[in-house]
């Protein structure tokens, strides 16, 4: 690579920069935020699905199709029905009005941030669904018998099997769903744009602005930034892993 | 079965709310641009906070009252970029589905079954690069893609997608249940690991390849920021670029969205049957 003119080292004074500006805080913070709530909420609400869907059940291909369909309605057609849900002049204004309450502009409020976090589990609860009950699939039913013989009642059967050899599963689904909460950013610039409400402005808005900018500076910074908070969760989890596998041999 | 019964009602309720959002996609693919724009005419218009006249709000219609197909021929018949957008579409996405799922069937039968030197070391740094948001790797993938001479062609989107960690990272996590005195056994006979691998490994893990399939096709299918980025010339773009493009434009935009999912609802119905009912694991199977 040529060097710029009048390029020097910068040391640390790019990530002074960075740390310091109130719109990176802001959406460190947010982006934290949403992935903490967003993430085991996704996890419960899939694994109870996933069982749910293992069971017993009457039409279970066709149940099965049904909670994994929003995978592919694409992000066009989201926005239209989102619009004609939350506009000022949509939908959910319009229910309100019917109960006499002011309608209110959700996507510049709050609110925003739970409507965000509605789409990604709506959009996203199948994709886990999928991996869940091929994880399920996996579990010889022999073993379930033998606990039966033996006496183990559901729960036991359900925490002692299930959940023991759902591990491996719910470590990929815990990491999917760290992702997916990354790509909710995707239908969210596309419905609100590079400035949305402050609630809903991710890191990944801060980044893009960046480039847009052509602040390449703050933008690499802010990434290796992100890339070091990613490396602590996954070497989090990892850990978590390795003890896992070393209690089962 | 009172029990099962009443179960599979609860589970058919949420799953029809949860396809709401199609439903409606689809209904409205057969809605003219007259009957949208008297429906949805008023999004974004400025109207007062005390306003409560019905007019000044969206009328979601669940039927259109006139059915028409204007929509469909308007993409199919009448301008010829969508079907050449939805050959573009498949000449990605295939390559990319059928690489991966065999580069990362046997790096994940190495990483879950075989013993190396820094095998979890070099496991955790493929982990790694599949957590990264799009915007982090940016710069650097656009350079490597620029030096590489891929810039504006279809290889910058496959290759990095045939050599991505996700399938690697996902088969691993379902191999490392298979019992080793399976492949034991196998060496014993005197198998390989080809043949451990094709004859043993892959039959139990079925499963766990349907659901990478989907996933595989699902993800790529829908992918934006890529194509958007490295493939700047709009005739080798993929329809989802074009897609994404599309919102606010009432009169195509159901009837392209239905047509954009019918591939992947067609290998949903496909690969459902591949999701057998739980494995025996008698050993003597076939």
């Amino acid at each position: 690579m040529t060097s710029v003119s009048g390029g020097r080292f910068a040391g640390l004074a790019n990530y002074e920069a960075v740390l310091a500006s109130g719109s990176f805080q802001k959406a460190a913070y947010n982006t934290f935020y949403f992935s903490s709530i967003s993430v085991p909420l996704m996890l419960v609400l899939s694994l109870v699905l996933a069982l749910l869907l293992h069971r017993q059940i009457y039409l279970r291909k066709w149940l099965r199709l049904m909670y994994v369909l929003p995978l592919v309605v694409p992000v066009a057609s989201i926005i239209m029905i989102w619009q004609v849900v939350f506009d000022w002049n949509g939908l959910l204004n319009r229910v309100m009005n019917w109960f006499g309450v002011n309608r209110m502009d959700w996507m510049k409020s709050e609110a925003a941030r739970y409507v965000v976090i509605m789409l990604y589990v709506w959009k996203n609860i199948g994709y886990n669904v999928i991996l869940f009950l091929a994880g399920l699939q996996q579990i010889p039913k022999d073993y379930y018998e033998t606990a039966q013989i033996e006496g183990a009642g559901r729960l036991r059967q359900f925490f002692g099997i299930t959940l023991v050899y759902l591990t491996a599963t719910t470590f990929f689904v815990v990491i999917m769903s760290i992702i997916n909460s990354f790509k909710v950013f995707r239908e969210t610039y596309l419905l609100a744009g590079d400035y949305p409400h402050d609630s809903i402005y991710m890191l990944q808005h801060y980044m893009n602005n960046m480039f847009v900018a052509l602040d390449l500076q703050k933008l690499t910074a802010a990434a290796c930034l992100m890339f070091l908070g990613i490396m602590v969760i996954v070497f989090g989890l990892f850990g978590l892993e390795r003890r896992y596998r070393q209690f089962m041999e | 079965m009172l029990h099962k019964s009443l179960f599979t009602v609860v589970m058919g309720a949420v799953g029809l709310l949860m396809l709401l959002p199609i439903v409606i996609t689809f209904t409205n693919s057969l809605m003219s641009e007259f009957e949208l724009n008297l429906n949805y005419g008023v999004i974004g218009k400025p109207t007062p906070v005390m306003s409560t006249d019905a007019d000044t709000f969206v009328n979601l219609k669940w039927l259109p009252d006139q059915v028409t197909l204007a929509q469909y021929g308007q993409l199919l018949v009448y301008s010829a970029q969508y079907l050449l957008l939805f050959w573009n579409s498949v000449g990605l996405v295939v390559p990319i589905m059928v690489g991966q799922t065999v580069v990362a069937a046997l790096a994940a039968y190495a990483f879950a079954k075989l013993n190396f030197r820094g095998r979890d070391t070099l496991f955790l740094v493929y982990v790694m690069t599949m957590l990264m948001p799009f915007q982090v790797t940016l710069v650097p993938n656009y350079i490597m893609v620029d030096q590489l001479g891929l810039l504006n062609r279809s290889g910058a989107v496959i290759y990095p997608g045939i050599f991505a960690a996700f399938g690697v990272f996902m088969l691993r996590q379902f191999m490392l249940h298979l019992p080793y005195a399976y492949i034991e056994a196998a060496k014993l006979d005197g198998a390989g690991h080809l043949t451990i691998f094709l004859r043993i490994i892959v039959p139990m893990v079925k499963s766990g390849l349907a659901a990478l399939i989907i996933l595989l096709f699902v993800d790529y299918w829908n992918m934006v920021e890529q194509p958007l980025i490295f493939m700047s010339d709009a005739f080798k773009q993929p329809l989802s670029v074009f897609l994404s493009r599309l919102s606010g434009q009432w009169d195509t935009v159901f009837a392209a969205s239905m047509l954009y999912m019918a591939p992947m609802l067609l290998l949903f119905l496909y690969a459902e049957t591949y999701f057998v009912e739980g494995v025996q694991l008698s050993g003597i199977k076939g």
